[in-house]
C-alpha cells in the first residue's frame, strides 16, 4: 500500500507540473501582446510595465521565464499590481468562505444523495422508489441560476427566516455563518444529491444480481446484513470515486456561480472578478489552485479507491 | 433404510412475468437420506439450479408462486417464514455455486467471509475462534498453507482454490445437507476430479446428505447414488446410479448418455446430440415435452404420461415415457451403443 501511495504522489506531482507548464504558455507565450502589459493591467503607467518586464525577465529565454514564475508562485510573491497585493494571501483569506461552502454542501449532498439511493433501491419498483425518482430527477433538472433566486426569493425576501446572501466567519458568530449558508449549501447540493441517488440506486440493483449476494443470502445473512455489507458495501466503491472529483471540481470552479449569486466573499468570486477586470495574476494563481485540489482529490480517491477495492492494489505481491 | 432427511413433493415453482407464468419447476419430488448423493441432470433452463435455490427459499419474491411441499427433519419448509429459512441456511442446508470466481465478495478477505458465515448463526463467536475454526476448515478442504491464506483476497485464490474455499464455507456450520449447484462446471478438468474427490471425501465423513445438479454425466458417475432426469421443469426419470447409466427408460436420458465423450469406445464420425433445444417454458409442447425432438414420438405423445415405475422388477425406477420396456430396449440401441437416433424430419443437418 506505501508504495502504491508513493507511485500516486509522484504521479501527482507530474500532472501539477504540466498544469503549470500549460498556464505558463496559455498565459505568457501564446498571447501577442506584451504579457508584461497584461501583468500590469488595463491602466497601468508605462514605468510599472518596464518594471514587471524586468522582474519576470521577458527579455530572457522560455525556460528562464517559466522558472521565475514558478520561483514567484511558491514565495508567495505572484502579485495582482492594481492594488498590490500577492496573488496566495488573498486567496488563502478567502479560502475559509469557500471551503466552508463546498465541504458543507458536499457532506449534505453525499448524506442525502446515498440515503434516499439506498431507500430507492431497497424498495426499487415500490411507490417510494417512484416519489424519489421524481424528487431526483427533478433536482438534476433544477439550474444553480434558477434555484438560487427562488430560494432567496421564498426564504430570504417572503419568510424572512433566512439572510439573502454574504458570509459570516465561523469565528465571528458560528450561529450566524450557519445560517447565512443554508441557503447556498442547498442551492449547491440539490443537482448531486439528486444524481448520487440515481447513482447509488442503479450501481445496488446492479450488485443485487451479483452471485456473491446470493451466497451472502445462502449462508444465512439477514437482508439487512446482505444489503449494508454486500451490495451498498460494493456500491458504494464507484460513488466515493465520484465524489472524490466531484468535491475536487467543486472547490475548483463549480462554486464561482453559487459564490457570485450569494455574494460570498471566497475563491470562486475572486476568480470571476479577476477574469471580468482581465488581471492576469489572480487569473493564473486561481487556475493553479484549482488544478492543485482536482488533481489532489483524484490523488486521494485514487488511494481510497485502492483501498476500498483490493484488486486495484496493483504491484503489490499476493502476500 | 433410514427414515429421509429431506423430502420433496410435487414441488412446483412458477414466476409471472410480463409474458406470462413460466413454470419452471413443474411437480418434482424425492427423498435424500443422509450420506446419499442425489444428482438431478438436465440441460440449461431445466429447472435444475431453481428446484435447488427453492429448497432454501433463494427464490422467494413477489412474482414467485411455489407449491408442494418441502420437509426438513418432519418441518414444513415452503411455508416457513423468512427468519426461520435464515436461520436454516448455511445452519442446516448450505450450498455451493457454480462459479466461484463471481461467489465470493470481491472485496473481503476470504476468511473474513466465512466467519461472517459462522457468526450469522453463532453470534457469539470471537473473530479469533471464527479465524481458528477457517484455518481448520482451510486444511480439512486441502488449501495448503491455511494460516496464512485466510487473510487473502478471492482474486489472490485459483478457481480451484476458490472452489474448496466455497466447500470449506459450506461445512464451516456442519449442515446436514448440501447442495452443490454446479460445483465443478467452471473448473479445469483436472480440478474437477479433485474437488468431486473431496465432495465425495467429506459426504462419507460427515454423512452428509448432498444435492448435485449438473449437467454433466460424467460428474453423476463419479458421485451420485441415485439420479433424477429433468427437462423443462419435470423430472423425466429417475433410478439409481446402475439403473440411469445401464438401462435408461426416456429417450432424453438415451440422448444425454450419447453425447458424452468417451475415450474406450470408437471415435464417432461426427459428436452425437440432441437435436433442436429445449422449449420454451412459456409456449410448451402439448403432452409430453420432449416430443418435439424425440425421434420415437408416437400417437400417444400427445398425452403426457406420468412419472411411474413401468419395469416389473424395480419400483423406484420411474419415467415418463409411453413406450413399453421391450421397444425402449430396441429402440436405444444406436450403432451398438444407447443414444437418440436423429429425430425424424430434421435429418442429419
Amino acid at each position: 500500500m506505501a508504495r502504491f501511495v508513493a507511485r500516486r504522489l509522484v504521479g501527482m506531482i507530474t500532472v501539477l507540473f504540466a498544469v503549470s507548464v500549460i498556464v505558463f504558455v496559455v498565459f505568457m507565450v501564446l498571447p501577442k501582446q506584451n504579457p508584461a502589459q497584461t501583468l500590469a493591467g488595463k491602466n497601468a503607467t508605462p514605468i510599472l510595465v518596464k518594471n514587471i518586464e524586468e522582474e519576470w525577465g521577458f527579455d530572457e529565454s522560455l525556460p528562464q521565464q517559466y522558472l521565475s514564475m514558478m520561483k514567484k508562485v511558491f514565495t508567495g510573491e505572484l502579485i495582482q499590481y492594481s492594488p498590490r497585493i500577492p496573488v496566495l494571501d488573498l486567496i488563502v483569506e478567502k479560502i475559509p468562505a469557500t471551503f466552508s461552502l463546498t465541504i458543507g454542501a458536499a457532506l449534505i449532498w453525499l448524506f442525502f444523495g446515498l440515503l434516499l439511493g439506498y431507500l430507492s433501491a431497497i424498495r426499487a419498483g415500490g411507490w417510494l422508489d417512484r416519489i424519489l425518482t421524481g424528487v431526483s430527477i427533478a433536482g438534476i433538472s433544477l439550474p444553480v441560476f434558477l434555484l438560487a433566486p427562488v430560494l432567496i426569493y421564498v426564504f430570504a425576501n417572503k419568510l424572512e427566516v433566512l439572510p439573502n446572501g454574504q458570509y459570516v466567519p465561523f469565528e465571528e458568530d458560528p450561529v450566524e455563518w450557519l445560517k447565512h449558508l443554508i441557503l447556498p449549501w442547498v442551492t449547491l447540493a440539490v443537482l448531486s444529491i439528486g444524481f448520487y441517488s440515481r447513482v447509488l440506486r442503479s450501481n445496488m440493483l446492479d450488485v443485487m444480481n451479483e452471485d456473491y449476494v446470493r451466497t451472502a443470502r445462502a449462508k444465512g445473512l439477514s437482508e439487512r446484513q446482505v444489503m449494508t455489507r454486500h451490495v451498498l458495501r460494493n456500491s458504494l466503491i464507484p460513488v466515493i470515486t465520484l465524489f472524490g472529483l466531484d468535491f475536487g471540481a467543486t472547490i475548483a470552479g463549480t462554486a464561482i456561480i453559487t459564490e457570485a449569486i450569494f455574494d460570498i466573499d471566497g475563491v470562486g468570486n475572486y476568480a470571476a472578478n479577476a477574469v471580468a477586470k482581465f488581471e492576469l495574476p489572480p487569473i493564473m494563481g486561481v487556475a493553479l489552485y484549482g488544478a492543485f485540489f482536482v488533481v489532489l482529490l483524484n490523488t486521494i480517491v485514487d488511494v481510497v479507491y485502492a483501498y476500498l477495492d483490493p484488486r486495484v492494489r496493483l504491484g503489490e505481491s499476493a502476500s | 433404510m433410514s427414515a429421509p432427511l429431506l423430502s420433496v413433493k410435487d414441488l412446483r415453482v412458477g414466476f409471472a412475468t410480463e409474458d406470462g407464468v413460466v413454470q419452471a419447476v413443474d411437480g418434482v419430488s424425492f427423498d435424500l437420506r443422509p450420506g446419499e448423493v442425489v444428482a438431478i441432470v438436465g440441460e440449461s433452463g431445466s429447472g435444475k439450479s431453481v428446484t435447488a435455490q427453492t429448497l432454501i427459499g433463494l427464490t422467494r419474491a413477489n412474482n414467485a408462486r411455489i407449491e408442494g411441499s418441502v420437509k426438513l427433519g418432519g418441518e414444513e419448509l415452503t411455508s416457513a417464514g423468512d427468519a426461520e429459512m435464515r436461520k436454516l441456511r448455511g445452519e442446516q442446508v448450505a450450498m455451493i455455486f457454480q462459479d466461484p470466481m463471481t461467489s465470493f465478495n470481491p472485496v473481503y478477505r476470504l476468511g473474513d467471509q466465512i466467519v461472517e458465515a459462522i457468526r450469522a448463526h453463532r453470534p457469539d463467536t470471537s473473530k479469533k475462534q471464527g479465524r481458528q475454526r477457517v484455518v481448520e476448515l482451510f486444511e480439512a478442504v486441502g488449501i495448503p498453507d491455511a494460516e496464512r491464506r485466510v487473510d487473502d483476497y478471492p482474486h489472490e485464490f485459483s478457481g480451484g482454490m476458490r472452489q474448496r474455499a466455497m466447500i470449506a464455507m459450506a461445512l464451516a456450520l456442519e449442515p446436514e445437507v448440501l447442495i452443490a449447484d454446479e460445483p465443478t462446471t467452471a473448473l479445469d478438468v483436472t480440478i474437477q476430479a479433485q474437488i468431486l474427490g473431496l465432495i465425495e471425501d467429506l459426504n462419507q465423513e460427515h454423512n452428509l446428505a448432498t444435492i448435485l445438479i449438473t449437467h454433466d454425466l460424467g460428474v453423476v458417475a463419479e458421485v451420485a447414488d441415485r439420479v433424477l432426469v429433468m427437462y423443462a421443469g419435470k423430472v423425466v426419470e429417475e433410478g439409481t446410479l446402475d439403473e440411469i447409466f445401464y438401462d435408461p427408460q426416456h429417450p432424453y436420458t438415451w440422448g444425454l448418455l450419447g453425447s458424452l465423450t468417451r475415450l474406450d469406445r470408437p471415435r464417432p464420425h461426427r459428436l452425437p446430440q440432441i437435436a433442436g433445444s429445449p422449449p420454451s417454458l412459456l409456449d410448451l409442447p402439448e403432452g409430453c415435452p420432449f416430443r418435439p425432438r424425440c425421434p420415437h414420438e408416437f400417437s400417444k405423445c400427445p398425452e403426457c404420461p406420468g412419472l411411474e415405475a413401468r419395469l416389473p422388477d424395480s419400483s423406484d425406477h420411474r419415467d415418463r415415457c409411453w413406450l413399453t420396456p421391450a421397444e425402449k430396449r430396441e429402440k436405444r440401441m444406436v450403432e451398438g451403443q444407447i443414444g437418440l437416433e436423429a429425430p425424424r424430419g430434421v435429418g442429419q443437418a
